[in-house]
């Protein structure tokens, strides 16, 4: 049976970290999915970043629901990819969860696209649509939260890789 | 090579429709779990564009539920929020068009482990032109392992061919 839906890498954090990395990915498949089942120091947005790049290469559009109210946003030139607005990295463990697709992460013709789910029954739900503006493909993913909060001991992050065939 | 993301169980349902749609005996074996619906309720006192919604449970219990959801029936999106009131989808009824459906994803990581249980899930409907959906964040505060799944219709019963199928996820 040939595997169209295969666990690249798995961290579970053993300490406390202010980023999470997946490295060296190979460009074997075709589209990436993360499954983050984190939690915080601090209640804190996420944001994610391609191949080390922190220029201003990327935009993002995300619409959101706080629970009384709904709306959406934009940001454009920025420095990494904000994938959560209301849906923001909680201090409970296991109260939040963020899915993230990204499409065509290894070819080099084209920008890179990132849908992102987050979900915080807390705070909100948003759904994110992100740009990379690069043609690289992408060998590295790092998530990262405001200023030095940490990522706290247990916090899970899965990263699939999917072959369309 | 091993199989990360296996089909676990399908239900359809038949003729005469049924009360709930349940996952039992879930093997405790895999990282996280799947849930795909396409569901469609008997009801006939309200459309799905009013925001009918189908009710998710974990181990047949109603307490220790959160969820703040946004939400669309129309133009103008909004937001909701509840506590202990039920993890509500969204279904279509017996006031749609026959033969649509609402589909769905409910993505439940770490169902086995032993910290409260997140979930994500979108559920849509589509009616030529109304219905609606939903964006929801869940959250069952339980130290429980997830063992079963329930899935109940808002009123009356989920109709013929409405399906519900669960994956199970390993991450190696």
């Amino acid at each position: 049976m040939t595997a169209t839906y295969e666990p690249i890498s798995t961290q579970t954090l053993g300490t406390a970290v202010e980023t999470v990395t997946f490295s060296s990915i190979a460009s074997t498949y075709t589209d990436l999915v993360v499954i983050i089942n984190s939690f915080a120091s601090v209640a804190s947005d996420m944001s994610m970043y391609f191949n080390a790049d922190t220029g201003a290469n990327y935009s993002r559009t995300t619409l959101w629901g706080n629970g009384s109210t709904a709306g959406s946003l934009r940001s454009s030139s920025a420095n990494f990819i904000y994938i959560t607005n209301y849906g923001s990295v909680r201090t409970d463990q296991g109260s939040s969860v963020h899915v993230v697709n990204i499409m065509n992460y290894a070819n080099t013709t084209t920008y890179k696209t990132v849908l992102a789910r987050a979900n915080a029954s807390v705070s909100g739900v948003d759904l994110t649509a992100g740009l990379w503006r690069s043609t690289s493909a992408i060998t590295s993913i790092t998530f990262d939260l405001d200023s030095t909060r940490t990522f706290q001991t247990g916090s899970t992050f899965t990263l699939y890789g999917i072959k369309a065939e | 090579m091993a199989v990360t993301y296996k089909l676990i169980e399908t239900v359809t349902v038949g003729v005469g429709g049924a009360a709930n749609i349940e996952f039992t005996s879930i093997p405790q074996t895999y990282t996280d779990l799947h849930l795909v619906t396409s569901i469609r309720e008997s009801r006939t006192d309200a459309a799905s564009a009013n925001g009918v919604s189908w009710n998710l449970r974990f181990n047949s219990l109603t307490t220790n539920q959160s969820q703040r959801s946004l939400y669309y029936a129309g133009a103008i999106p909004s937001a909701l929020s509840g506590l202990d009131a039920g993890f509500f989808m969204w279904s279509t009824t017996g006031l749609d068009t026959s033969n649509v459906f609402a589909s769905g994803q409910v993505y439940i990581p770490n169902y086995a482990g032993s910290s409260y249980k997140s979930f994500s899930s979108e559920q849509i409907g589509e009616n030529n032109g109304s219905s609606g959906g939903r964006l929801h964040a869940g959250l069952w505060s339980s130290t429980a392992a997830i063992t079963s799944i329930q899935m109940f219709p808002s009123t009356g019963t989920f109709v013929e061919y409405s399906s519900a199928s669960l994956y199970g996820i390993k991450n190696s």
